[in-house]
């Protein structure tokens, strides 16, 4: 069996070696996913002692074909030789310049995720492709224009580590599907860059990432279904993660440069600190969604404010703060329909779920708001 | 990152600036229409924007199922139906704005006298997974 895990950690070192060594980022990125294919059936019983010495070895020799068929291959074995470089190059900082590579400013979003789960996370192409559930060669495409406007912007790291966090947490948090854990594998990138970054808002992504990680096995039932905050059974919250999540918050927090992703663990900190959801701090949350505001003024911050306010000060003062936030933003009316439904009044909050449930982004979610509509007309209908 | 729907219909569209049916066009006209939209196709999967496209024959069977498990009722086509759906591209796009860009690029295909059509396209945007961090 591969430790599939183990080789991905080694493909951003690899591509790290063939780049130091001269070879081009496009061509030895591809390179090194030839390698990564290669390993991935040719390990299958088993893995080689020197794993990371196999795939610069085979990655090499791959970049040498990749150029023969452009004539240059001779040029390129005088320039470099033909024996493969050795795989003894000290990787920390230099395997931070590809993270901040694959999240250029110049790329798009959906390009400079696909690319970092190539070069960074060392995931195959097909993978990648079923994970967001496009065709194959479209992913390939989609990864080697990337390659090709990175390329023309000059190889300068023009990013920075915001951009690269940016990535990571998209990673994180669109919805997924296909055999690679997606959110698991973000938390994996994470963790490496906050290794090799000494960054507080990249330990509040990190802490982030895995207090929300640790809610997922009781986010939905087996069959999909969503379930509320306020309803998750939190003895299935993983304590180990939460704890772990809590303490690199804590370490975060005590550098004192305090930023939006710290903030926002800080909230789901406090979530995770509630044994049950009637002992939720509502009062703190506020406190640190107005702090929230000072690094993110976004209608979306406001939005999950009001119902924070309406937890701590009741639906009516919920209404108050929902009134400023804007019009058109996703799931606010949603969450009008919760805060009529504590103000008692139910038939205007079963109308807004039913409302809610046409402007839905996700079925789950629309599932979700139509079953709360049902709910509340049943209620009316029984009340009769 | 956002799938949509870019759906094309046969009937039940508003119409099209350049409003005459296909089987007026010359042969030289459909070839252009066609390869227009074999182009269009494969500039999207360059971009890495492709995600499928089929068409639909105009004709089809309403089917339910029948009770004490007989087997299913079949019935149709009706000519009176008055939205005939004659088939789809998927695109993944980081943007509506870009999904509203490439069914304007599309809704332009050649037609008769070589004249864009000018076609009603139907945007519509797929329901997704549900996000990770909602509070």
């Amino acid at each position: 069996m591969i430790d599939e895990v183990a080789l991905r950690e080694l493909v951003p070192q690899v591509l790290n070696v063939l780049v130091r060594r001269g070879a081009d980022f496009a061509t030895a990125e591809d390179a090194v996913q030839d390698a990564l294919v290669r390993a991935l059936s040719a390990w299958e019983d088993e893995a080689p002692r020197d794993a990371k010495g196999w795939l610069v070895t085979v990655a090499w020799r791959a970049f040498l074909d990749r150029t023969r068929s452009e004539g240059a291959r001779r040029e390129r074995e005088a320039r470099f030789g033909t024996e493969p470089p050795t795989a003894e190059v000290p990787e920390v900082d230099d395997t931070l310049q590809i993270y901040f590579l694959c999240a250029h400013p110049d790329l798009t979003p959906s390009s400079a995720v696909a690319l970092t789960l190539r070069a960074v996370g060392g995931l195959t192409t097909r993978q990648i492709a079923e994970a967001y559930l496009v065709p194959e060669a479209t992913m390939a495409q989609r990864i080697s224009r990337a390659k090709r406007t990175v390329e023309r912007a000059g190889l300068e790291p023009g990013g920075d580590v915001r951009t690269v966090m940016r990535v990571l947490y998209l990673v994180f948090n669109e919805g997924y599907s296909g055999d690679v854990d997606l959110a698991a594998e973000a938390i994996r990138l994470t963790r490496q860059l906050a290794a090799s970054i000494h960054d507080p808002e990249v330990s509040g992504l990190l802490a982030l990432m895995l207090l929300h990680h640790a809610r997922r096995p009781s986010r939905t039932r087996p069959d999909g279904q969503i379930v509320s905050l306020a309803e998750q059974d939190r003895s299935r919250w993983d304590a180990e993660l939460v704890a772990e999540g809590v303490e690199v918050l804590q370490a975060a927090l005590a550098r004192d440069r305090l930023g939006e992703y710290q903030t926002q663990a800080a909230i789901a900190a406090l979530h995770a600190d509630a044994p049950r959801v009637e002992e939720t701090d509502w009062v703190q949350i506020v406190e640190w969604y107005d702090e929230l505001l000072r690094f993110a003024d976004t209608p979306v911050v406001r939005l999950n404010r009001a119902v924070a306010v309406g937890e701590a000060d009741g639906p009516g003062a919920g209404l108050a703060a929902l009134a400023e936030v804007d019009q058109g933003v996703p799931r606010r009316v949603a969450v009008e329909a919760h805060l009529r439904e504590g103000n008692g009044e139910l038939r205007v909050a079963a109308r807004l779920y039913a409302d809610a449930a046409r402007s839905a982004t996700s079925t789950a979610e629309r599932d979700h708001l139509t079953r709360q509509a049902a709910r509340l007309n049943q209620a009316l209908r029984d009340r009769r | 990152m956002a799938k949509y729907l870019l759906l094309k219909h046969y009937r039940g569209a508003p119409a099209p600036v350049n409003d005459v049916p296909m089987d007026r066009w010359t042969p030289d006209e459909v070839d252009a229409h066609i390869r227009y939209m074999n182009d269009f196709a494969a500039r999207l999967e360059e971009t890495g924007e492709f995600v499928d496209g089929q068409a639909l024959a105009p004709d089809g069977l309403w089917v339910r199922s029948d009770v004490d498990g007989k087997p299913p009722v079949t019935d149709g086509p009706f000519a009176e139906t008055k939205d005939l759906i004659a088939g789809w591209m998927i695109i993944d796009v980081d943007s509506q704005s870009r999904a509203v860009e490439l069914a304007g690029e599309l809704s332009a295909a050649p037609g008769a006298g070589g004249q864009p059509i000018h076609e009603w396209l139907e945007v519509r945007p797929f329901l997704t997974a549900p996000p990770t961090v909602t509070e």
